[in-house]
């Protein structure tokens, strides 16, 4: 099972390092992690996405409620939530794979925005299941680089 | 006003008593200024034992216990004091002092990222930026380490901190946490669920922890109890919280435990847990204990419930809190049957069999606690004493048993018992130790002369690291390494040096009198108790 769990904490130095470490010293399961300010610049946010059984995402809940830093947890599923995940790919193409690697880029909603004579900057922003497919399409081709957000997700509005 | 001299004053206006401790350049500011205040520092030996001796403190008192150490070594000395604290939900605030603010990540001389290292096992931490920040951080550690689920809270402050000036001092009334707010009382709805299941139960069951102590529900419990008549099982942390001998106390449940707090866990079709964090060596199974029954789990930690049994009622609180609010609701159950036959477990003989060849330790203890005053402390330490101890020990209403039950760190017994003699001068305090643990913490001897503290000292003496000798016994094919206590030393001779009455016992040979001799030995005492190495606890 999977969940995502929205945690504000107060935006104080070592905080992050509390909250991975809990998850490491408990043995939980981190997908991804994601950390930023919110509007308020003195509460952080951050977007965990964890896997497990229910009585150790329940767990990660209480034990996440518990720690002194954190103001407040949300947890919902993946199906609640509007999930996307930033991703930065390089690659490495030359004449005869050029355009197999435009096809992709276009089939996949992604862009370029970087290029050289032998390496393309190629940049998606969607859900999490597909910049997973966007890697194993462009992995048969050559990736060189990788730089990703991890998942970043909103309860849905309704 | 220096930092130093704000942390003094902060300890004043909280109350504190005493500080155990041990210094080095890095905090030598702090004591510097304690020392011109009312608040008695205590020099241990080693800093592990502070921790210890504030946490002995701190369960005596029902106050936080404070301790304060130097950077570096010494707050890593102190850390498996603060894990012992963290892991029975014992309230302190520990001190350290760290190097300068702007060297912290240079790896100096005596640096150690206390902070991140304890992260694990603090209720919360402190690292001091700003001296001014010193009068909120110390009301809030004392607040949070004694409110909700007790534990220890750690402070370090580098040591120019310590050495700035503040701008004022004021002390804050209360604390504003957003993140903190403990539920204390029970949710009623929660209550009234429980009410009607145990109006239907045939069997209820009453399993209590440490938590007991730590609300101060001890009293409430009992009423509960005896007014509808439900047996009691506890913890190794809940031992005293109904007398040993009382009519409904059926023993302490786990592995370690007596067949009829076992039996009564499985039979019973309600069980309620309070205070008790269903560890694995209270309940090894935890999953078939909820077969045919109705599991009601009473802590004041949310995160206890559900995290090792399946709860069925959960009801997140304060112990004693939550005892008054059931009293309220009329109740009525018939159990006699039910203790009637819980009974005749009590009956059956222990198996366990001892040598004739040495003292009997289950005799030799049951007959030690007879023999304790009515108002005293049993302090066990880790091993096959421990185990001995909580099931042969004989605990009354206004005595107190304590030992390191979540962490079982050996050496615990004779710094906590400084601890609980220090908080309650007229308590008879007894420690009963191995020879391993004893070896271990053997040092604080002169801490307990120094603070002219009466201690009684049992060493249960059989030469061997004995609960693991067990274990080689039974898994590992009788190979005994690394178990095997040489270079003994020779106890008399100890007690000499430190100027402490010894005694010794090599079999049950006039026992009684030799156990009331030690027991009424003005000043400390210690006795040498000869075990057989063959004797177990299985």
């Amino acid at each position: 099972m999977k969940k995502i769990y929205t945690v504000l904490v107060e935006n104080r130095s070592g905080v992050l390092s509390k909250v991975s470490g809990l998850f490491a010293r408990r043995s939980f399961n981190i997908d991804s992690l994601a950390v930023g300010t919110t509007d308020d610049p003195n509460v952080s946010v951050m977007t965990i996405v964890s896997s497990g059984d229910e009585r150790t995402l329940e767990q990660i809940e209480k034990q996440l409620n518990k720690k002194l830093d954190v103001i407040k947890v949300k947890t919902y599923d993946e199906t609640e939530a509007v999930a996307r995940e930033l991703m930065l790919l390089k690659v490495k193409y030359n004449k005869s794979n050029r355009k197999e690697i435009m096809e992709i880029v276009d089939a996949m909603k992604a862009d370029i925005v970087d290029m050289s004579e032998a390496l393309m900057l190629i940049q998606i922003c969607d859900r999490p299941d597909r910049t997973a497919m966007l890697i194993r399409l462009l992995n048969q081709i050559s990736i060189t680089e990788i730089a990703r957000t991890g998942t970043l997700a909103l309860p849905k509005c309704e | 006003m220096t930092g130093s001299e704000a942390m003094a004053k902060c300890l004043e206006l909280e109350g504190v008593e005493v500080v155990y401790g041990y210094p080095g350049v890095a905090i030598a500011n702090f004591f510097d200024s304690l020392g011109n205040t009312k608040v008695r520092q205590v020099l241990v030996r080693t800093e592990q034992n502070a921790g210890h001796m504030a946490s002995g403190y701190a369960r005596t008192k029902g106050t936080v216990g404070v301790c304060a150490v130097t950077s570096g070594p010494g707050a890593l000395n102190l850390l498996t004091g603060i894990a012992t604290a963290y892991a029975d939900s014992i309230p302190l605030v520990c001190i350290s002092g760290q190097v300068e603010s702007d060297l912290i990540g240079s790896d100096g001389f005596q640096e150690a990222d206390v902070t991140g290292a304890a992260e694990s096992f603090v209720k919360y931490s402190y690292l001091v930026k700003n001296v001014n920040d010193i009068p909120r951080i110390f009301r809030e550690a004392f607040y949070i380490a004694n409110t909700g689920r007790r534990g220890p809270v750690l402070i370090d402050v580098p040591i120019d901190i310590q050495r700035a000036e503040i701008k004022s001092f004021e002390y804050p009334e209360g604390v504003n946490l957003r993140t903190y707010k403990p539920t204390v009382k029970g949710h009623i709805q929660q209550i009234k669920k429980a009410v009607s299941e145990l109006k239907k139960a045939k069997r209820p069951l009453i399993c209590a922890g440490g938590g007991i102590f730590l609300s101060g529900a001890k009293k409430e419990l009992r009423t509960f109890a005896e007014r509808y008549d439900i047996p009691v099982v506890h913890t190794m942390m809940g031992i005293g919280v109904l007398p040993t001998d009382h009519e409904l106390n059926f023993g302490m449940v786990g592995n370690n435990g007596t067949v009829s707090a076992n039996k009564a866990m499985q039979e019973c079709d309600m069980l309620i847990m309070v205070g008790a964090r269903v560890a694995d060596r209270a309940v090894a199974n935890p999953d078939t204990v909820l077969d045919n029954k109705v599991l009601v789990h009473i802590d004041v930690d949310p995160a206890e419930i559900g995290k090792n049994i399946g709860p069925t009622i959960p009801i997140v609180g304060d112990a004693k809190t939550i005892f008054t609010d059931m009293k309220e609701l009329e109740i009525s159950v018939n159990t006699v049957a039910w203790i009637e036959h819980l009974k005749e477990y009590r009956r059956l003989p222990d198996p366990l069999r001892f040598s004739d060849k040495a003292v009997n330790p289950a005799v030799f203890i049951g007959l030690l606690s007879q023999e304790m005053a009515d108002r005293s402390a049993y302090v066990a330490d880790v091993g096959q004493n421990q185990i001995w101890s909580c099931r042969n020990a004989n605990i009354r209403d206004k005595g107190r048993f304590y030992t390191s039950g979540g962490m079982g760190t050996m050496g615990y017994a004779i710094p906590a018992a400084i601890g609980v003699k220090m908080a309650d001068r007229d308590r008879q305090v007894v420690a009963v130790c191995g020879d391993g643990g004893f070896q271990m913490s053997m040092m604080e001897l002169s801490t307990m002369k120094e603070e002219k503290v009466d201690i009684k000292i049992i060493v249960l003496r059989n030469n061997y690291l004995g609960l693991v000798r067990e274990y080689q016994h039974y898994s590992l094919n009788d190979r005994y390494e690394m178990v095997r206590l040489g270079g003994y030393p020779k106890l008399d001779a100890l007690a000499a040096a430190y100027d402490i009455v010894y005694y010794r016992a090599e079999n049950m040979e006039g026992i009684d009198e030799k156990i009331k001799s030690f027991l009424t030995t003005d000043g400390s005492a210690l006795m040498e108790v000869v075990v057989d190495p063959q004797d177990t606890v299985k």
